[in-house]
């Protein structure tokens, strides 16, 4: 048997944008252990409640992560409005969630090109990132903003998306579609593909279970589970079904978030079609936050927890964020264990790790 | 139209000696550690221990209340993925937890302030 | 722009940002906005890096990071800030793990303001990087030019 080694890996490698450091355990090529520490973007941001209201608070939350910006002030408001105890009007909840199926296609596309990079297709990294930009176009027409668009507050939203700009999204969202077709089938058959990513990093349905997974990683695993499926906002109206694949290898992963960009435009069609008339965005809120609530919303990554803990004061006692890329961090060591080194930069990038979420 | 669930969450308040048994209750439920989090309030803190029901997606909670000197006992041993939460209650908040199966040691986030959001900083403010 | 001699690589490095910035500056990158028509190229190694785009602010944890990146580049080097994060601590200024803007450890040249900064701003710091790049290397030139021929 071979010598045993430690190699660090990160903080700044070329691979992801983000820094993280691993330190990998090595055995000749093969990893045994895989000891994950964060920290690099650590800000201390659930810290700010005590200088910033409740109000404000939400421009901080949505800065937790640049990519699911959307949902993380669209978590926070809800978790607020459940201590509150108010309902927000349909149709903010409708364009909550057509924002929310936009980043989501925003950020999945991301993935793939990184994805794409990462098993050394750079072309379709370029594909990939050109079909996001037409997205972003459509965040932009509707919000102003491009990746950071604060459009949420506590009682609804502050932007109304006029009928012309939803026949525009959706006859943008045939394009998008059409474009999406053409890279579909490099992502599903291309042999190159096909032999970087099948039987790589393989994480079965009790490991995932076990170590807690969330979002496509669970789902990639065989776990049917979707929080979408919970019924917040407009998902009670809409028909889909959770996509599951059974291998939990990194093929199933990318299987998963592919197919889940074609979803996600399907629903954004389903919640143009039933989104009610024009009517008031939002409703009054009064008084401070007395009392606690959990919310749990499907982010592009995964399942992510938000708490408030408010006792009647301007300043809330506690906000938390438990964010997807942490419950999956688990999950990633468990499959660097055993892998090959030079693996680890294809199977970090698999679990979609965000790490400005996961430190905040 | 799309099947509904939407059960409403629990909260469970248990007493600290009660911790490791109903943790080992929940998992053989077949429940999920969804997150956990402490909170200092009034001189105490509160430890929420979420487990999830991916089946029903009810979210049920532990609450433990605590002294702030009190020693709480790991959850690892029953639930491996709790190391990253629990470290990082023992390095924001301060929370004495004994035992963790992978101790960072306070240098998970490796930060330079200790216990940002625990007792200490509350007396430097009053 | 036609007086272009040198083709500068960047290094970009993500200190404590939301991600934001950081997939505006890979999006600037990308076929859409092109920086890389302006003779730049991106490059994971700090060895071989010209300009560094900086994203957020500095926390206890990465400003020796930092500090070593800037280390290793080699002379003539410009840092550029994107985001106000990287300028000056921004929304998360008042968090208790950030020191400030990039400019608590290194020096920066450029400031690229916005949360998150656009790509339109982005590329007109890279283009001023660019500029400033092309001077300081004749400076530089010059000065080695000099001490060759004192030696001689």
């Amino acid at each position: 048997m071979g010598k045993r080694s430690i190699i660090p890996y990160g903080p700044q490698h070329p691979v992801l944008p983000e820094p993280i450091h691993i330190d990998l355990v090595i055995e000749d090529e093969r990893i045994i252990e895989a000891i994950p520490s964060v920290g690099f973007i650590h800000r201390g941001l659930e810290s700010l409640v005590d200088k910033r209201d409740f109000n404000q608070l939400v421009y901080v939350v949505e800065r937790t992560c640049g990519i699911c910006s959307f949902q993380h002030g669209m978590g926070y408001c809800e978790a607020v409005e459940s201590v509150f105890g108010v309902e927000i009007p349909d149709r903010a909840k409708f364009l909550r969630t057509i924002w929310s199926e936009m980043s989501r296609i925003h950020s999945h596309l991301l993935w793939l090109g990184l994805l794409a990079d990462g098993f050394g297709y750079e072309n379709l990294f370029y594909q990939c990132w050109r079909i996001r930009e037409r997205v972003l176009d459509l965040i932009e027409l509707t919000t102003g903003g491009r990746v950071i668009f604060s459009v949420n507050k506590i009682g609804g939203v502050l932007k109304d998306i006029p009928e012309d700009q939803l026949r525009h999204i959706l006859s943008e969202l045939d394009a998008i579609e059409a474009d999406l077709n053409v890279i579909k089938k490099t992502f599903i058959e291309d042999y190159t593909v096909q032999s970087r990513l099948r039987g790589i990093g393989i994480l079965t349905r009790e490991q995932a279970h076990d170590l807690g997974c969330a979002g496509p990683v669970a789902r990639a695993s065989g776990i049917k589970a979707d929080m979408r499926k919970r019924g917040y906002d407009a998902y009670p109206h809409l028909d889909f079904e959770p996509i599951v694949s059974n291998a939990g290898d990194s093929y199933a992963r990318c299987y998963c978030r592919l197919m889940e960009v074609f979803q996600s435009i399907d629903l954004i069609r389903q919640a143009i079609g039933k989104i009610p008339g024009e009517s008031d965005l939002s409703v009054a809120i009064k008084g401070n936050p007395d009392g606690e609530a959990f919310f749990r919303c499907e982010q592009p990554r995964g399942e992510a927890v938000y708490y408030v803990k408010g006792s009647g004061k301007t300043f809330l006692d506690r906000f938390r964020v438990r964010t997807p890329t942490f419950a999956n961090l688990p999950g990633l060591c468990e499959m660097l264990a055993g892998a090959e080194l030079s693996d680890v930069g294809l199977l970090v990038i698999t679990i979609d790790p965000c790490i400005s979420c996961t430190e905040r | 139209m799309a099947e509904v669930i939407a059960p409403e969450n629990i909260l469970e308040e248990i007493e600290l000696s009660d911790l490791l048994h109903v943790v080992m209750t929940k998992k053989k439920e077949g429940l999920r550690l969804s997150q956990a989090c402490a909170a200092y309030v009034d001189g105490k803190y509160e430890l929420s221990y979420s487990f999830a029901d991916d089946k029903t997606y009810q979210l049920t909670t532990l609450r433990v209340v605590i002294d702030v000197d009190a020693k709480v006992p790991s959850i690892t041993e029953i639930v491996p993925q709790a190391i990253f939460y629990e470290n990082e209650m023992k390095e924001l908040f301060g929370v004495n937890i004994e035992m963790i199966a992978l101790d960072y040691n306070n240098k998970l986030y490796r930060i330079e302030e200790e216990a940002p959001f625990g007792p200490k900083k509350e007396e430097n403010n009053g | 722009m036609a007086n272009i001699k040198r083709s500068p690589w960047l290094l970009h490095y993500d200190g404590s940002s939301c991600n934001g910035c950081d997939i505006e500056v890979l999006a600037c990158l990308t076929p859409v906005y092109d920086a890389e028509r302006f003779g730049v190229m991106n490059t994971g190694d700090p060895m071989q890096a010209d300009i560094l785009l900086i994203t957020g602010g500095i926390n206890t944890q990465n400003q020796e990071v930092v500090k070593q990146l800037y280390d290793q580049m080699p002379r003539p080097k410009v840092v550029c800030a994107v985001g106000v994060c990287a300028c000056t601590g921004g929304v998360f200024k008042d968090c208790y793990n950030i020191l400030g803007g990039a400019d608590t450890v290194i020096p920066v040249d450029i400031y690229v303001p916005g949360c998150a900064a656009r790509p339109q701003a982005i590329i007109d710091g890279i283009v001023q990087a660019v500029e400033l790049f092309q001077k300081r290397s004749e400076e530089h030139d010059a000065l080695v030019k000099n001490k060759g021929k004192e030696a001689s």
